[in-house]
């Protein structure tokens, strides 16, 4: 029995020199939802559009339902059903019409394809504006058209690249519902890019952290968060400008408190027991001269994983990547 | 068969995006009127001189506002092709069983309907205002033919550009770098045997001259049948070298994402 994803080793670089993947290695159980976890270019969109035939990687190997990728381009086609970042809705045309011709590239016709265009309109909401041209869709509706058509020809294995960007809280919580459905009840394999950490967090069995172009950790949500022993301590520093790497010798020495890391006016620490350590940790910074603004005790969340693996908070990487891209 | 099934698909597209445009369907159908007219006003003295045998120049000049048509409006062909990559419509489809071929050959059965209904106008209008055609429908019919084999021929260019290029300023460019010359070093206008020598030499190998040849020949009064099927001949065989070189294009454009 294959597995439903394999990614191995996918190596990629752009031609103006940019390396989106640097190796990257994953596999995805058949029926499971798989998360793919990252901050803005850290290659998760490059490693969707490889894996549904899109384009081709410099070196590794990847295949879909047991098909090589590269090989037999056209047999994973007909296999997979991709919502791409962004749009691919035509939006001169109507969300039947869009259905329908979604439907003839796969072969179908007939009153077999018209039954099953309606059924999709139904199950997404968009019964009443079918015959509409999808311009004047709202977002959440031209999104969820995008999952529609995704689906018309029944695919075993579903791409979905950032499917809930750009959606407000209700249309996501909406969302993500129905992607639930789609492993739950039809028994799909879903691949879900997202660089929203509660996101993956809610919808993935397993996800892996992709920093950089490569998988950083590998796991369950919560093999992840449990692999960080004991609770997250953020405090947040008043003055931090005299923080000079010097709490290696004040809080760095303290039992039972380990991770340090230190970004802008947060500090972050790990603690076996954090409400105990918090007594010794103020007085650690007191002694060094550093005011202490608030602090925080909490259950380790994916963003602590994130900063665990790479070295950053999630938000430090988005920023990175946001300054990369300008 | 699945080849020809998903090229109407596509055909079907691109028909009814045109036809919820009214306006652009208007302006499309109006311009080549103006031309004929215009063009007509403008150089009808031109039969007077010594040499140019045309009895009426409007007679002479409308199946070069036919080719002419064919070109102007196929060459902007990739620009909607453009608008898909940014909208993401071309990936959806790249990542489909859809053929390549389909993608581009929808395209340009398109832009070869849109081709013959212009050019049924200029034909109405052109009889309208006293011209006649002695070769018939058969010779009209003909015109017709290889008006839309120049259009495809200049949509596939278009697409294939349009697909290295990937912006719309650089398409614009090339388009108009490429038609108007191509225009001017034909018989569109003026008879050949009054355009320079170097003009004529031009001429015999500029895709658009050989559809205003084989056109005009076909309407006239004794066409040389051997000429028409020649010139036809190459303009179907640069049409399929533009179709391959449309469809390679891909590849360009998915070593860019």
């Amino acid at each position: 029995m294959h597995e439903a994803i394999e990614a191995d080793g996918l190596v990629k670089t752009y031609p103006k020199g940019v390396q989106a993947l640097r190796g990257l290695t994953f596999r995805v159980e058949g029926g499971t939802i798989f998360g793919l976890l990252g901050p803005n270019g850290a290659g998760k969109t490059t490693t969707v559009k490889i894996l549904t035939t899109l384009t081709q990687p410099d070196e590794g190997r990847a295949t879909v339902a047991g098909i090589d990728v590269a090989a037999q381009p056209d047999r994973v086609r007909r296999t997979i059903g991709v919502v791409s970042q962004g749009s691919g809705v035509d939006i001169q045309a109507t969300g039947r019409e869009n259905l329908r011709l979604q439907g003839h590239l796969y072969d179908l016709r007939g009153a077999e394809l018209e039954q099953r265009v309606s059924r999709l309109l139904e199950r997404f909401g968009l019964a009443d504006a079918a015959d509409r041209i999808a311009r004047g869709y709202s977002g959440g509706m031209q999104r969820r058209l995008d999952i529609a058509m995704a689906l018309v020809h029944d695919p075993q294995v579903l791409f979905l690249d950032e499917p809930t960007t750009g959606l407000d809280p209700e249309m996501r919580a909406d969302m993500w519902r129905e992607i639930s459905r789609l492993a739950a009840e039809q028994h799909k394999t879903v691949l879900l890019t997202t660089h929203y950490l509660e996101e993956a967090d809610q919808l993935a069995s397993r996800l892996a952290i992709v920093d950089r172009g490569q998988v950083v950790a590998e796991g369950t949500p919560e093999a992840l968060k449990r692999e960080l022993r004991g609770d997250a301590v953020h405090v947040e520093l008043d003055n931090a400008s005299k923080v000079n790497g010097n709490l290696d010798d004040s809080v760095g020495r303290l039992d039972g408190v380990r991770d340090i890391t230190v970004e802008g006016r947060q500090l972050r620490a790990r603690a076996d027991d954090g409400g105990r350590a918090v007594p010794a940790l103020l007085q650690a910074l007191e002694a060094t001269g550093i005011a202490v603004a608030s602090v925080r005790v909490a259950r380790p969340s994916l963003d602590d994983v994130y900063l665990r693996y790479t070295g950053r908070t999630f938000d430090a990487a988005e920023a990175e990547a946001a300054e990369v891209a300008r | 068969m699945t080849l020809v099934r998903q090229t109407l698909y596509m055909t079907g597209r691109h028909l009814r995006e045109l036809w919820r445009q009214p306006w652009f369907v208007g302006v499309t159908l109006v311009q080549p009127v103006i031309w004929l007219l215009l063009f007509g006003a403008l150089f009808k003295r031109v039969i007077e001189i010594p040499g140019f045998h045309a009895h009426s120049y409007i007679a002479f000049l409308a199946p070069g506002v036919v080719v002419m048509t064919a070109m102007f409006n196929s060459a902007w062909s990739g620009m909607a092709l453009i608008e898909d990559l940014n909208r993401g419509v071309t990936a959806r489809f790249l990542v489909s069983p859809v053929r390549r071929e389909a993608l581009i050959a929808g395209r340009l059965v398109k832009e070869a309907v849109v081709v013959v209904i212009q050019s049924v106008i200029i034909v109405a209008l052109a009889l309208l205002v006293g011209a006649s055609f002695p070769g018939g429908v058969a010779g009209v019919a003909v015109l017709f033919a290889v008006s839309a084999l120049l259009g495809a021929m200049f949509g596939g260019l278009s697409n294939g550009f349009a697909l290295i290029m990937r912006q719309e300023e650089a398409l614009i460019g090339a388009v108009q770098f490429i038609v108007l010359p191509l225009t001017f070093l034909s018989s569109t206008f003026l008879a050949a045997n009054l355009m320079p020598h170097w003009i004529q030499s031009v001429a015999n190998f500029n895709p658009v001259n050989w559809a205003v040849e084989a056109g005009r020949a076909a309407t006239s009064s004794s066409p040389d049948w051997g000429l028409v099927a020649s010139r036809a001949g190459f303009l179907v065989l640069l049409l399929g070298a533009c179709l391959v070189f449309a469809t390679r294009a891909f590849k360009s454009y998915q070593r860019s994402v």
